[in-house]
């Protein structure tokens, strides 16, 4: 017996499909895809799906999971139960856990953790550098045996262009992506907000747009020179999404994501002094946002990854200087992507290309479309549920999210893993 | 100096955390007020009952011995009991949190806490938790509320009025609170502000706030009626803000030669405390045109009157 999702709107841009379809799930497996009525019900349980959209399960490529070493925020599992919830099929997570994720033992602990879990799929990215300290290349050959997808020093971005050089080229050896948390620590310097209006009048040091921008140029530049595969992660600048379209109009093997925060909220959100809205890359002004949905809706910005970053009030309950940066986003990336559709930035298409179809195939993990054969990785979208968000429902562990209150058009209402169903959202 | 209206004047306000979030009629009120506590400082026995029962805290994160002593004998000129509690950045960092050290003080229930802190929004974080009356000492780069406010006062005695004077604030601006507070305080009152310094130090969007930025102190300094010297912080010298303080002196430093340029009675101000011989020329700090005693002398009177008018006390209708 398998499952019949009936009359749902199929949205997979793999195969260039967006109809009302049936389709059926048995073994784990995508068993058919077929019109509307083309497939006999007999036999099978049905799941209605009029008026819902049938994605390829959705894949967030940046996720900090906390665990190892900092379970009280947030754990493989919590974590995995928050990405279900979200709508999100399988995660890939940083390695900045303690111990930093540089070592095949990790790589495997992360991998178990998550079996265990029985959540989503799980991928370990691991660190560029030996404990992310920008000195020594880490063991890319055996991460890449024990499981690592890609490799990337995020929140402690490669300072030296040298070792970055020589990363892009030890990672392409193995066929192993980099991702790039890119960003000018000198010109960032101790600065905790945007350097703009706001960070001016609050008396917050400021973090210039072009701490991001320099090194986005610089890590297109070697990617361009090594033939390396990069990804940049959580672009919130209007100069680094035309800094990536020019590299990509030269050819560079270059992609990007942004975070749902970016298209979202502006600087201004930090007034109050709110370490809700506190992260790195930090929030910016309303320019940089238009320029952040004009390239995500051009293509130049491929997806769409939270930078989940759970937080206990420890870190975020305190003077703002101090405050941990980053937050939560598993559980709001859906609804806050369906709001770009509603507003007319993405065409629905656009969104799940963005949220599955991409990183899957940055990544290279397989999913990422729903043709027959392959495992039944499935999000199941009603886009017009409109919600209000109260992180006292959330799955994560941790609350820190700015999105507390706000009204989203719509929401993730099913998903399913290898044909399981890891979340049901109940009226 | 003028009459104002008692019509309107009113403070009624939980915490003092910023003069950006003052109305006109708010400053007026706390410095028609402070000019009323300025008598008791003239007195030999220099004590009002006013608050007697409440109790003040100064909960100090930075050393500052001037604000506090002053918050202090405001205070204490106007019978209130105050503690006075510095912890040292030190064992903060390894120590209670902020709100905990907060609530631990407001369990005592205290009326009024002064803080000052290093993090700019420090006191906010404690307005919005704790009942007591919350007065920002300084905090961070952000505001220094009662140093404007006395800055204010100071000027509105000499000249007898804010509207349409032309203030020059010179020095490093990115890193001062006090010309924060300066700034909203000034344009709130209808002052032109123009401030100078080099560009390292001058933050962007100053132009956007309203005020006439320049790199130059004699055009800032020109047909000024209030010159107000920030004190420069010597270790901004291996930050890269500036290359040696020779240079800066000669620069950004006032001497009676710059003086020529401004008003005939421009007032001369500064914060304190002075580098004497960097941002500003011993016989210009000692001079005829210097208010910066006077400043330190209306510090009492505005830290009285923003205690009063905290605890419930009406604002004077009238000044002298
Ligand atoms: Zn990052």
């Amino acid at each position: 017996m398998g499952l019949l999702l009936k009359d749902g709107l199929v949205v997979d841009p793999a195969q260039d499909l967006e109809a009302v379809c049936d389709l059926l799930i048995a073994g784990g497996r995508i068993s058919r895809l077929a019109p509307a009525g083309t497939i006999p019900a007999e036999g099978h349980q049905v799941q209605d799906c009029r008026g819902l959209v049938i994605c390829p399960g959705f894949i967030d490529m940046h996720v900090h999971l906390r665990e190892p070493g900092q379970e009280y925020k947030e754990t493989i599992a919590t974590g995995g139960r928050a990405a279900a919830a979200g709508g999100f099929t399988a995660v890939a997570c940083m390695p900045n856990t303690q111990p930093v994720n540089d070592t095949a033992a990790v790589t495997r602990f992360i991998l178990e953790q998550a079996d265990r879990a029985k959540q989503v799929r799980v991928y370990p990215v691991a660190a560029v550098s030996q404990g992310s300290q920008g000195k020594i290349l880490a063991e890319y050959g055996e991460l890449k045996a024990a499981g690592a997808v890609a490799l990337s020093d995020d929140g402690r971005p490669v300072a030296n262009a040298q070792l970055m050089r020589r990363a892009l080229e030890y990672a392409h050896t193995f066929g192993l992506l980099v991702i790039s948390h890119a960003e000018d620590l000198d010109l960032a310097g101790n600065g905790v907000m945007h350097e703009g209006l706001v960070s001016v009048q609050m008396g917050l040091r400021g973090i210039p747009a072009a701490a991001e921008t320099v090194a986005v140029f610089r890590d297109c530049e070697l990617a361009r020179l090594t033939g390396a595969r990069l990804h940049i992660a959580h672009v919130s600048t209007a100069g680094a999404v035309e800094v990536i379209r020019w590299a990509k109009v030269r050819g560079a093997p270059v992609t990007a994501e942004t975070a749902p925060h970016y298209f979202s909220l502006t600087d201004e959100a930090v007034r109050g002094f709110n370490t809700n809205a506190k992260m790195n890359p930090p929030l910016r002004p309303a320019a940089d946002v238009a320029a952040i949905k004009q390239g995500l809706g051009d293509g130049t910005l491929d997806c769409i990854a939270t930078d989940h970053a759970p937080h206990s009030v420890l870190e975020k309950e305190v003077e703002f200087d101090q405050a941990a940066n980053g937050i939560i986003g598993l559980e709001t990336a859906v609804g806050l992507s369906l709001k770009l559709v509603q507003e007319g930035v993405l065409t629905l298409r656009q969104m799940v290309a963005s949220l599955s179809t991409h990183p899957a195939r940055i990544l290279g993990v397989g999913g990422g479309t729903l043709q027959e054969g392959q495992p039944a990785d499935i999000t199941v979208l009603d886009p017009n549920r409109p919600w209000t968000v109260d992180v006292e429902q959330f799955q994560s562990k941790s609350r820190n999210s700015p999105f507390h209150g706000w009204q989203l058009p719509g929401r993730a209402v099913m998903t399913l893993v290898a044909g399981e169903i890891r979340y049901r959202h109940n009226t | 100096m003028q009459t104002v209206e008692a019509q309107g004047l009113r403070f009624r306000r939980k915490d003092l955390l910023g003069l950006a979030d003052l109305s006109r009629a708010e400053i007026q009120a706390i410095l028609n007020t402070a000019v009323s506590f300025q008598e008791i400082a003239t007195r030999s026995i220099k004590k009002v009952p006013t608050l007697r029962g409440k109790t003040v805290i100064t909960l100090f994160y930075e050393p500052s011995t001037r604000t506090r002593t002053s918050f202090e004998i405001a205070a204490k000129r106007l019978s209130a009991d105050t503690v006075n509690l510095t912890v040292a950045a030190s064992s903060a960092v390894k120590g209670e949190t902020l709100i905990d050290t907060a609530k631990n003080l407001e369990a005592m229930a205290p009326d009024i806490i002064i803080i000052r802190h290093a993090c700019s929004g420090a006191p906010h974080l404690l307005a919005s938790r704790l009942h007591s009356s919350v007065v920002n000492a300084g905090d961070g780069l952000h505001e220094h509320p009662t140093q404007g406010l006395l800055d204010l006062l100071t000027v509105w005695e000499a000249k007898g009025r804010l509207d349409g004077l032309k203030i020059a604030i010179i020095g490093d601006i990115a890193h001062s609170r006090v010309a924060r507070s300066n700034i909203h305080g000034f344009r709130t009152m209808g002052s032109r502000v123009v401030v100078a310094g080099p560009q390292t130090m001058l933050p962007p969007y100053l132009a956007e706030l309203g005020m006439e930025v320049t790199y130059s102190l004699a055009e800032a300094v020109a047909d000024a009626d209030v010159i107000m010297m920030l004190r420069l912080q010597l270790e901004r010298q291996g930050q890269m803000f500036f290359s040696t303080l020779r240079e800066y002196s000669r620069f950004f430093g006032l001497n009676t030669e710059h003086l020529k340029l401004a008003k005939p009675d421009a007032l001369v101000m500064h914060p304190g405390p002075l580098n004497r011989g960097v941002e500003i020329a011993p016989e210009v700090a000692d001079g005829l045109q210097s208010a910066i005693l006077r400043q330190v002398t209306n510090g009492v009177a505005v830290r009285m009157a923003v205690l009063y008018l905290l605890s419930g006390g009406e604002a004077s209708g009238t000044a002298a």
